[in-house]
């Protein structure tokens, strides 16, 4: 036994307390980052999550604005109000990050994703596919005898359902976007 | 006038036009057209390192020292890496520094051509900010930009990667004053709403304590004045981080000494037991804070903080102030004032005969021997002798750092440089190079241990060639003194791989660099020893070989709760939760 009693494993073990202080509930947000669209910022932004351990469900990036040089990152991330208040304080203080809005803080906003999808299918699995894409707006991009690939837009939600629905039709592959999210209103 | 030049000379220009005068670097091929343009000219100095990783602590040291940007020069590959340990400990300790690193040439970019490294890639979380440069006509804005982040806000490294055929093209120079201004600012006033809030705790609180870290060092010596007149006005007691020792005095009156894992009881207790934490440029560190659920839990919290990354991160405050801590103190004062300068004089009154109690304690108290020289003792006798001196102290990592920030009393700010939350060994030396390089009449004395100082001991060569005469004052325990510390006390006193074998003999190491060895183990002898190190007009390496198994106390063992406080051997006899009942 050592002289300070302290059980083997326990935290007072290590140099570092082990225990997470701050088991709370998890919360999902949408966060746009307005940045500098500069070499290294979206390295630098995926970094801080990396390398501190915070989860990014889904991230779209893309310059918005061609004259100032600006890019949005909408980044869809998990964690308690504390971590999620840390990621977005960690983001602000980045040298190339012009602004950070928490869409889901912020009040209603849109969330928008695109997602393309492959599905074959003959006889009656076509029609079914067919006929469900309809409900759901999906257009058809392109078609063969023995496939189609849908396009959609909605919110993840949606397109998570329309997939569960393909899977038994054929689903081949899909690609999808990420969310992009504005803010309602003005 | 805009003036075309190379990359390389708009190098050393932007470098001039910054008020840099001394670059700490170490040439190869990649920076050699930079090189080039240092020998034709005179206005900045250039210091030849030993080893990289030396030249960013140099640099670190006389920033630190001197509250300006620290500048330093590599060359790619190797050169860069080798200074990736200085950048992150300049990143953990809010330090800014500038450096310069050589790339090859853009076309060869991606090649895995002759000492290329991806730099920006391999420094992207080491630094605050870098960037990559491959068009010379932006060179010049962005180091003049780099040295704007490098100062603002919360310092930090800032690193610029310029390839080889950027630094021969040629480009116009941008001064500085023509740079369009960054849209980085951060906030340096802090909400008048919240300071108001504070003001109003203040006046009511029984048990406050201001709890001052490097930020406060951070701010500029102006915050450090504030800090003064708060404490003597309000009377409140001032506990200090290992980073922000000097920011209020140690012969103030309301100086509580260090807080934290190895601090004082009466800082650690003061800290447990307010009912006011005015936390001022701290950032709750772990070594500070032990276990969450028990910090400190009866009391209202502030702080203030120019990052709001720092506020709410892992201690929830009460009352968040973002700013730069001299802006907000002036705020503080003047509404404070303003109000009628009010405080609760009985609850302070209890208060002081609480701490007063605690304080009576005197746990710094270690066995004193005739025979062999305690640590502790070694370092009575250097604050003794140099007190007074226009001294400035650096450490390296380990239990002799502990002791120094115990022992050794700041009346300063910016005099007290060491490596707190990388805990890089080897730090030392090369820190108080830099540090003599910017104050070279000065007394600059390196507290170190054999272990960590070992681990740079290239860059003595770098003090005898600049002649910079730095004191190693090294306690030489033949230990890697801390981590047999945690060893006897945490893993059944399994002493594994720490202890320092095969030595040099730090007499002769001297006279093979040129300068002075002193030895020491008599205590009788010590006084002399240290007076011949300080007279010596030359760098001294003083082997002080001191008790070998001697532990730093107070400690807190990680996890524990402030008053879970061991006091010396005898408590870690004891199981701690009995003996910390008896404490509180
Ligand atoms: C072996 C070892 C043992 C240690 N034991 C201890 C110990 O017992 N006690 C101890 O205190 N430390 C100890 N340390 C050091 C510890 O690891 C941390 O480095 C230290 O506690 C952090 O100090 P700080 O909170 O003052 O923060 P710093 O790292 O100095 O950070 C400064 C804070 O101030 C903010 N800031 C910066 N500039 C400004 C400004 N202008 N205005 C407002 N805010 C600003 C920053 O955002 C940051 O939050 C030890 C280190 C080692 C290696
Ligand atoms: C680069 C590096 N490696 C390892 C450590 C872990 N470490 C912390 S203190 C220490 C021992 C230091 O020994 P010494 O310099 O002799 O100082 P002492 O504790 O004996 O005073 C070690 C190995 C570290 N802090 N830095
Ligand atoms: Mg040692």
């Amino acid at each position: 036994m050592s002289p300070l009693n302290i059980k083997s494993g326990s935290s007072s073990h290590s140099a570092y307390d082990l225990r997470d202080p701050n088991a709370e509930v998890i919360e999902s947000h949408t966060l746009a980052v307005i940045v500098a669209n500069e070499a290294g910022v979206l390295a630098r932004v995926i970094g801080l999550f990396s390398g501190r351990g915070y989860n990014i469900d889904s991230l779209t990036v893309a310059e918005v604005d061609h004259t100032g040089h600006l890019s949005r990152i909408t980044i869809v991330t998990r964690g308690t109000p504390q971590v999620i208040a840390q990621i977005k304080a960690l983001l602000a203080r980045m040298v190339p990050v012009h602004d950070v809005h928490d869409l889901t803080e912020e009040g209603p906003s849109v969330q928008r994703e695109l997602a393309l999808f492959k599905v074959a299918g003959k006889g009656e699995h076509r029609i079914e596919a067919l006929r469900l894409a309809e409900i759901f707006r999906a257009h058809v991009v392109d078609s063969t005898l023995e496939s189609f690939v849908f396009e959609m837009t909605g919110t993840p939600e949606k397109i998570d359902s329309f997939a569960e629905l393909m899977r038994p039709l054929g689903l081949r592959e899909i690609a999808r976007t990420g969310v992009a999210a504005l803010s309602r209103g003005l | 006038m805009t003036q075309s030049m190379t990359g390389a000379r708009m190098v050393v220009q932007a470098l001039k036009d910054q008020g840099v005068e001394v670059v700490f670097g170490y040439p190869g091929g990649a920076v050699l057209p930079i090189y080039d343009e240092i020998f034709q000219q005179n206005d900045i100095r250039h210091i030849l390192v030993r080893h990289e990783q030396g030249a960013i602590h140099m640099a670190e040291g006389y920033a630190r020292s001197t509250g300006k940007v620290g500048v330093a020069l590599v060359t790619s590959g190797p050169g860069a890496t080798n200074a990736v340990t200085g950048l992150v400990d300049a990143l953990m300790d809010s330090i800014p520094i500038v450096v310069l690193t050589g790339q090859v040439p853009t076309f060869a970019i991606g090649t895995d051509a002759f000492q290329e490294a991806d730099t920006v890639g391999i420094t992207r979380p080491c630094t605050k900010m870098n960037w990559l440069v491959k068009d010379t006509a932006k060179l010049s804005e962005t180091i003049h930009l780099a040295f704007h982040v490098a100062r603002s806000g919360r310092p930090g490294p800032v690193l610029i990667d310029i390839p080889k055929d950027v630094q021969f093209a040629d480009a116009d120079y941008v001064p500085r004053e023509k740079i369009k201004p960054s849209h980085y600012q951060p906030k340096v006033k802090g909400d008048i709403e919240q300071i108001t809030r504070l003001v109003e705790m203040i006046e009511t609180a029984e048990r406050p304590v201001f709890y001052t870290g490097g930020g406060v060092i951070n701010s500029g010596p102006a915050a450090s004045q504030l800090l003064r007149e708060l404490a003597e006005a309000t009377g409140f007691p001032v506990t200090s981080t290992l980073m922000g020792l000097g920011a209020y005095p140690a012969s103030g009156k309301n100086w509580l000494g260090m807080l934290g894992m190895h601090g004082l009881y009466e800082a650690n207790l003061a800290m447990h037991g307010c009912d006011l934490m005015i936390n001022i440029g701290a950032r709750f560190d772990d070594r500070i804070t032990g276990r969450i659920k028990d910090f400190s839990p009866n009391s209202r919290k502030a702080h203030i903080d120019i990052d709001a990354s720092s506020i709410n991160k892992v201690v929830r405050v009460d009352v968040p102030i973002l700013g730069d801590v001299g802006h907000v103190l002036e705020d503080l004062l003047r509404i404070w004032k303003s109000r009628g300068r009010k405080v609760n004089k009985a609850g302070l009154a209890t208060w002081w005969k609480q701490i007063n109690e605690w304080r009576a304690v005197k746990c710094l108290t270690y066995n004193p021997s005739t025979s062999i020289i305690k640590p502790q003792y070694a370092l009575e006798r250097l604050e003794a002798l140099t007190k007074g001196m226009d001294r400035y102290i650096t450490t390296e990592v380990g239990q002799h750092q502990m002791w120094a920030a115990q022992f050794l009393g700041f009346e300063g700010p910016n005099r007290w440089m060491t490596s707190g939350g990388l805990g890089t060994m080897g730090y030392g030396l090369p820190a108080s190079i830099g540090v003599q390089i910017a104050h070279p009449d000065a007394l600059v004395i390196n507290v170190a241990g054999e272990a960590s100082w070992l681990m740079n001991m290239q860059e003595m060569g770098t003090a005898m060639q600049f002649r910079a005469p730095v004191k190693q004052f090294i306690l030489n325990n033949e230990r890697l003194g801390m981590v047999r510390q945690w060893q006897e006390l945490l893993h059944g006193e399994r002493y594994s791989q720490s202890w320092s074998e095969s030595l040099p003999d730090f007499v002769k190491l001297a006279e093979a660099f040129g300068c002075k060895g002193i030895k020491v183990s008599d205590p009788k002898d010590l006084d002399d020893a240290i007076m011949e190190m300080i007279r010596y007009d030359g760098p001294v390496i003083f082997d002080c070989l001191v008790e070998k198994h001697e532990n730093c106390f107070p400690m807190i063992p990680s996890g524990k709760p402030h008053n879970e406080m061991l006091l010396g051997d005898a408590d870690t006899k004891n199981a701690i939760g009995a003996r910390g009942a008896v404490l509180v």
